[in-house]
C-alpha cells in the first residue's frame, strides 16, 4: 500500500513482489536489467511488508519471465511472488518456488568435485534439503550451498 | 546405472554400490547373512559367477581393496579386467573419465572405481549402464570398507549393536572413518567417540547422520580419555594425500599412537580395527595382544565382497 504511493501502477508487464529486503537489485541482475534497456522500471526497497517485516519490490514494464529466470528469482528470493499484469490489472500471481532439483545453474564450490574437472561430460546438479534457509547439496560430491552461497554465485560477476 | 529394487528379495541386484548410505540396515544384514554362508561353505560359491567379468578402474593407488576385489571375482569363478598403471593407459593419451568408463563398461558385468574426484563414482554410475561400485572417491565414500568393517564388528562381537565405539584418526579426510561412522549411523551403537586432532574433526555432514538417526556420540581429542570404556575401536591413518595444505598434515602427523601402553587401560574384550595400510597409528607391539584384529577384519573383506558381487550380478 505505501508502495503504491511511490509507484504508478504498470499497464503491462511484471511486478514481482514479496522480495527479500536488500535483494532487489540482485533480482534486477539476474533478469540482465540495467536501465538501459529502454523498458520503464520500479526498485522499491525496504517496504514494511506484513509478511515479511521488510520486503523489496520489482516492477518492470513489457517484460515477462523465462522459466529458467524465475528459478533463478527461486533461488536468491524463495519468498517472491511473480505477478503478471494485463491492462493495469493482476492477470496471474504465484509464489516462486525453489526447484527440488537444480540443473545446470549453480556450480559446485568443491574444487575437487567431479562436477569441476576440465573435459568431463557432467552438469552440476544440486538437490534442495532445505527451504527455510534454503539448502542444496551437490547430487555428486554432496558439498552443500548456502543461500547465502547461491545467492553469491548468482549475482557475482563470474556467475 | 540406476540402483533400483533388488529381484527376489535380494536388495543388492543389478544396484550401484555408491554410499553406505544407499542401504539400509536390513538390506546390510542381508549382505552379512550371505557373507556368513560363503565363510561356511568357500566352495559351494566357487563357479557363482563363472563367465562375468569384473572390471577394477583405479585412479588412484591402492593395492589391497584392488587385490581384494579381483580375489573375490576369481574365487567366485569369474575373470577380471584391469585399467592398468594410468601412465600406461589411454588416460595417459588424454582421454576422459566418462569414455573411459563408456569402454570398461562395454566390456565387463561390473565395474569398480577408485578415483581422487568427489562424486565420480556418481558420475560413472550415471554413464555405464553396468553397476558401479565405488572404492573410494576423495575423502567422502568407500562403502564397501564399511561393510566390511561392521562385518568385521558382527563376526567378532557378535553384533553391531549396543557398543561403545571409538573411531580414531583423520575423521575429517578419512573416508573409510567416514563411511564407518556412517554406517554405524545405521544400526544402534551405545556410543560413538569421534577421537582426532582439532584440525581433523569429523565432517558436520556425518556428525549430522548421527545426529538424524539419534546416535549418542562425543568428540575428543585423544583415545587416552576413552580407552577404559571403549568396545571397538577404530583406528585409521592420517592420508598426507588428501591434505590440500601440507603444512597441515605436518601439524598432525604422528599426533596418536595406539601402543600397548594405551591398551593397559582397554577392556579385556577391545577389538583395535584399522582399515590398513597403517604407518605408524598402531605401534607393532599390539599385534601380538588379543585386542589386534585387523588383520581378521581384512580377511573378512574377501568372503563379503564375494557375497557383494555376487548378489550385485546374480541375487
Amino acid at each position: 500500500m505505501e508502495e503504491g504511493l511511490l509507484v504508478r501502477k504498470i499497464r503491462e508487464g511484471t511486478v514481482i513482489d514479496h522480495i527479500p529486503a536488500g535483494r532487489a537489485l540482485n533480482v534486477l541482475k539476474i533478469l540482465g536489467l540495467t536501465g538501459r534497456e529502454g523498458l520503464t522500471i520500479a526498485v522499491v526497497m525496504n517496504v514494511p511488508s506484513r509478511k515479511l517485516g521488510v520486503k523489496d519490490i520489482v516492477k518492470v514494464e513489457k517484460r515477462f519471465l523465462e522459466p529458467s529466470e524465475v528459478d533463478k528469482i527461486a533461488l536468491i528470493a524463495p519468498s517472491a511472488t511473480i505477478n503478471i499484469i494485463r491492462d493495469f490489472q493482476v492477470a496471474s500471481k504465484r509464489r516462486v518456488e525453489p526447484p527440488a532439483v537444480v540443473t545446470g545453474i549453480l556450480r559446485c564450490p568443491n574444487p575437487n568435485c567431479v562436477t569441476n574437472s576440465e573435459r568431463e561430460p557432467v552438469t552440476p546438479r544440486f538437490v534442495r534439503v532445505s527451504l527455510s534457509p534454503l539448502k542444496l547439496k551437490c547430487a555428486y560430491c554432496e558439498e552443500t550451498l548456502s543461500e547465502a552461497e547461491i545467492v553469491d554465485q548468482l549475482v557475482s560477476p563470474y556467475g | 546405472m540406476v540402483s533400483g529394487l533388488g529381484s527376489r528379495g535380494n536388495p543388492f541386484y543389478g544396484r550401484d554400490v555408491l554410499s553406505i548410505l544407499d542401504f539400509s540396515r536390513s538390506d546390510l544384514e542381508y549382505l552379512f547373512a550371505e557373507a556368513d554362508r560363503v565363510r561356511r561353505d568357500p566352495s559351494a560359491f566357487s563357479g557363482e559367477l563363472r563367465g562375468y567379468v569384473l572390471a577394477t578402474a583405479f585412479f588412484e593407488p591402492s593395492t589391497r581393496t584392488r587385490l581384494s576385489f579381483q580375489a573375490a571375482m576369481l574365487r567366485l569363478g569369474g575373470s577380471c579386467i584391469d585399467l592398468g598403471e594410468l601412465e600406461k593407459s589411454s588416460i595417459a593419451k588424454g582421454e576422459n573419465f566418462a569414455d573411459t568408463v563408456r569402454m570398461l563398461d562395454a566390456y565387463a558385468d561390473v565395474i569398480v572405481v577408485r578415483h581422487r574426484l568427489e562424486g565420480a563414482a556418481r558420475f560413472a554410475a550415471e554413464v555405464a549402464e553396468k553397476p558401479v561400485i565405488n572404492a573410494g572417491d576423495g575423502k567422502r565414500h568407500h562403502p564397501t570398507q564399511a561393510m566390511l568393517d561392521l562385518y568385521s564388528v558382527k563376526t567378532l562381537k557378535g553384533s553391531v549393536d549396543g557398543l561403545v565405539y571409538g573411531v580414531l584418526g583423520d575423521l575429517k579426510y578419512g573416508r573409510a572413518a567416514a563411511s564407518f561412522i556412517l554406517g554405524l549411523s545405521l544400526f544402534k551403537p551405545r556410543k560413538v567417540y569421534l577421537i582426532s586432532p582439532g584440525l581433523l574433526k569429523a565432517r558436520e555432514d556425518v556428525k549430522e547422520a548421527l545426529r538424524e538417526r539419534g546416535v549418542g556420540f562425543e568428540e575428543v581429542e585423544s583415545p587416552s580419555e576413552v580407552i577404559g570404556e571403549l568396545d571397538v575401536l577404530y583406528v585409521t591413518r592420517i592420508q598426507r594425500e588428501r591434505f590440500p595444505d601440507p603444512s597441515e598434515y605436518e601439524k598432525v602427523r604422528g599426533s596418536y599412537v595406539v601402543d600397548s601402553k594405551l591398551l593397559r587401560n582397554a577392556k579385556e574384550g577391545l577389538i583395535v580395527l584399522h582399515p590398513l595400510p597403517r604407518v605408524d597409528e598402531i605401534s607393532f607391539d599390539v599385534d601380538g595382544t588379543p585386542h589386534a584384529k585387523y588383520f581378521e577384519q581384512a580377511r573378512l573383506g574377501i568372503p563379503l565382497r564375494m557375497a557383494l558381487l555376487k548378489l550385485v550380478l546374480k541375487g
